[in-house]
């Protein structure tokens, strides 16, 4: 195949995907210590933590922040600029990579700073009108337009490709990075609106007030295909390199195919399915996002039969025998294909994440989840699960093929997945158990309801607190064995002789590959999307403009007064 | 594509169905729904409670940082409530125990939901959206009685 064998980035290139993956890695760590200390803090176990202080909330901030959207974005940016420069053959426009590098890397550090000196606590979500410093929301604005840069940057490369390959199928990690980036782009330019012409002026004092419902629909028009463009890349190392590290082949291309168009027209129009319990939406347009959110399912779907189908070819290959013995013959503990462990705990534990997410989409059942600490146990079973440890996983290999280096420690880096799953397992079962008898997400339960010296001491959620404790100590263990490791192969002895060497994937070949012929432009694809974006979400923003009465002036948390 | 694709494709777009018929269901046959949007009802800002017929009442209810007005509901067995809900100054969340309501506190809107208490006894409610600094203190409790005539010193105003 044409994007088999090996590929030279220039030393430049390299050295930004390095930093793209080292920066951030010190940042999801910081924010995996928040966690642990959450977890802590609901259970009343501390009621201050030596290095964010006492309060739950600031900490909860920089968790969500860091983890979800500074270190995802880092790594979707760092993924695309090695699969893309390397299944086309093509260097990247090292100038402009570098461009969107630093605008992110400025951006994190502004609302890094923000959050840490308490002036944005706001949570990831940052409804008004609780408001933020000016410079957090400015943070993320630039943390997104490098991404935008990013993107651009490859888009002439593709266009140039399929001029010079006319015919030829575009490759598969190519057509996955760009689903990607065009979820990313059509959802981001809804919270580009919701910030920059709704809460950065009022935030800096240019307009009173803010409509703190419309503010809510822009965000979740972007936080819902958000969760998609942190699944996707996990998706395209699923697709792209699972099979090969199996020995195997990748089952069907077209179906792979299918999936990534099929997230591209069904990613955006589901947003609301977030906000099934707010006011001011019509519940006729709710379910028809409920509607749109069961097609989205439907890719994934397709991904589970397809890897599952894979992994199959590839045990029985490895000499797997009757209908299951193909299960035993796979590389769980081969310390050279420790990459493997990566994605298939993820996969495993993507199977719980996702029938949970099923329930959270399904209309009138979201009435017993929404805002319950189900909703984490949910997610942590999915950006939280696979995606992260996909993540940490591509990490560690791209930073091994471009700082020149063999992955040190290997049994450990290889043990990482397995422990995690053991802990987000424990942790998410306490947090979704607890969350159907009504505990609440976001909140600080050790400081009331887990307290029994509190008039509102709830005795029944404590066993369930306890156990995301046990969960949670689990996978901060698992997270510290990771970085260990990480920073081992980081800071150990380059094995290539030249800063140019050749890097390469393990990228897999395809066992059933049909012309495909609908499959491969993306432009109807984007029209459908955009056309079922204006009708569904149209009636939306008209309900909440002629339902929703006076604007919100903004808010610190720590007063019922507002600041103006 | 081969057979086996197929038929997965086939299973997985009938489960799918499956699940929306299952919506449906609760939805017609059952009368379960998600709020909706509201434009016959003035804002308020004071909370108010009142009976509008023998086993049914209407209770305005105001979210603020940090407490829910009343936070105190005190009402007979089998009493059906439709609840309205907004807030005064940021969002807050409202859910009860053991009951399927479950609403958000938007200011500049107001939700809506109707509730019916088939045993005595006490629900919390506690807020679960982040609300400022003193988040985790905002709770309130209905408090189901085995009385069945109303309680009137709980009712805050009558129309």
């Amino acid at each position: 195949m044409d994007n088999a064998g090996t590929f030279r980035f220039t030393k430049s290139v390299k050295n930004l995907n390095s930093v793209l993956i080292i920066i951030p890695m010190v940042l999801l760590f910081i924010g995996v210590y928040g966690g642990l200390m959450q977890t802590l803090f609901r259970a009343g176990i501390i009621q201050s933590d030596p290095f964010m202080g006492g309060d739950y909330y600031k900490g909860l901030t920089i968790h969500g922040v860091l983890n979800a959207i500074v270190f995802t974005t880092f790594f979707a940016v760092a993924l695309g600029n090695a699969l893309i420069p390397y299944s086309l053959k093509m260097n990247l426009n090292s100038k402009v990579a570098w461009a969107s590098g630093i605008l992110m890397l400025v951006g994190s550090i502004l609302a890094g700073l923000m959050m840490v000196m308490g002036e944005a606590t706001v949570l990831y979500t940052f409804y008004p009108p609780l408001k933020a410093h000016p410079l957090f929301y400015i943070g993320l604005v630039l943390l997104v337009v490098g991404s935008w840069v990013a993107f651009f940057n490859w888009i002439p490369m593709y266009l140039k490709w399929r001029r010079e390959n006319k015919g030829e199928k575009t490759p598969l990690a190519v057509v996955g990075m760009f689903t990607t980036f065009i979820v990313w782009l059509i959802a981001t330019i809804s919270v580009a609106v919701e910030i920059l012409f709704m809460l950065l002026p009022w935030s800096l004092g240019l307009v009173d007030e803010v409509n703190v419902m419309l503010a809510r629909t822009l965000f979740w028009f972007f936080g819902h295909p958000l969760v998609y463009f942190w699944l996707l890349p996990a998706y395209v190392m699923y697709y792209s390199f699972l099979s090969k590290l199996a020995d195997g082949r990748l089952y069907s291309d077209m179906a792979a195919r299918l999936v990534f168009m099929l997230f591209v027209v069904f990613s955006v129009p589901v947003g609301t399915h977030h906000q099934y319990m707010d006011p001011a939406i019509g519940s006729q347009w709710k379910l028809i996002h409920g509607i749109f959110t069961f097609a989205v399912a439907l890719p994934s779907l397709i991904t589970a039969f397809t890897i599952a189908a894979s992994l199959e070819y590839s045990g029985r290959k490895r000499g797997g025998k009757g209908l299951f013995g193909w299960i035993f013959k796979l590389p769980y503990f081969e310390k050279d294909k420790w990459f493997f462990s990566y994605l298939i705990a993820g996969l495993v534990i993507f199977i719980f994440g996702g029938i949970s997410g099923i329930v959270n989409a399904s209309y009138q059942m979201n009435t017993v989840v929404h805002n319950t600490a189900w909703i984490p146990g949910h997610f942590h079973l999915t950006v939280a699960g696979p995606v992260l440890l996909a993540f940490l996983g591509g990490s560690m290999y791209l930073i091994s093929q471009f700082m020149g280096k063999s992955v040190k420690m290997k049994g450990w880096t290889l043990s990482v997945p397995y422990i995690y799953t053991i802990g987000v397992s424990i942790f998410s079962w306490g947090m979704m158990r607890g969350g159907l008898i009504g505990m609440p997400r976001r909140t600080n339960t050790g400081a009331s309801y887990a307290n029994p010296e509190s008039i509102l001491y709830q005795p029944d959620w404590m066993p369930y607190i306890d156990i995301s404790v046990i969960g949670g100590v689990i996978m901060f263990i698992a997270i510290v064995i990771y970085i260990v490791t990480f920073f081992a192969t980081v800071f150990s002895k380059s094995i290539v002789e030249e800063p140019e060497a050749e890097v390469s994937f393990p990228i897999s070949e395809p066992l059933h590959n049909e012309p495909a012929l609908w499959l491969r432009n993306f432009k109807p694809y984007i029209i459908i999307a955009l056309i079922l974006i204006a009708l569904s979400y149209t009636p939306v923003i008209y309900d909440v403009l002629q339902s929703t009465y006076g604007g919100s002036l903004p808010y610190s948390p720590d007063s019922p007064v507002p600041l103006r | 594509m081969d057979k086996s694709e197929k038929l997965a494709l086939g299973l997985s777009g009938a489960l799918l169905i499956l699940f929306f018929g299952a919506i449906m269901y609760a939805g017609i046959a059952k009368d379960i729904e998600v709020p909706t949007c509201i434009t016959d009802m003035e804002p308020f800002a004071t909370d108010t409670l009142f009976q509008t017929g023998p086993d049914t009442y209407e209770l305005q209810m105001v979210a603020r940082m940090w407490a829910f007005q009343p936070s105190t509901v005190e009402l007979p067995v089998g009493t059906t409530v439709d609840l309205y809900l907004t807030s005064q100054d940021i969002t807050h969340g409202f859910k009860v125990t053991d009951h399927n309501i479950n609403l958000m506190a938007v200011p500049g809107a107001i939700n809506y939901m109707q509730v019916t208490f088939d045993e005595p006894g006490e629900y919390v409610f506690a807020c679960h959206e982040f609300c400022g600094a003193a988040h985790h203190t905002m709770a309130g409790r209905f408090i189901i009685t085995e009385e069945t005539e109303p309680i009137s010193e709980n009712l805050v105003e009558v129309k």
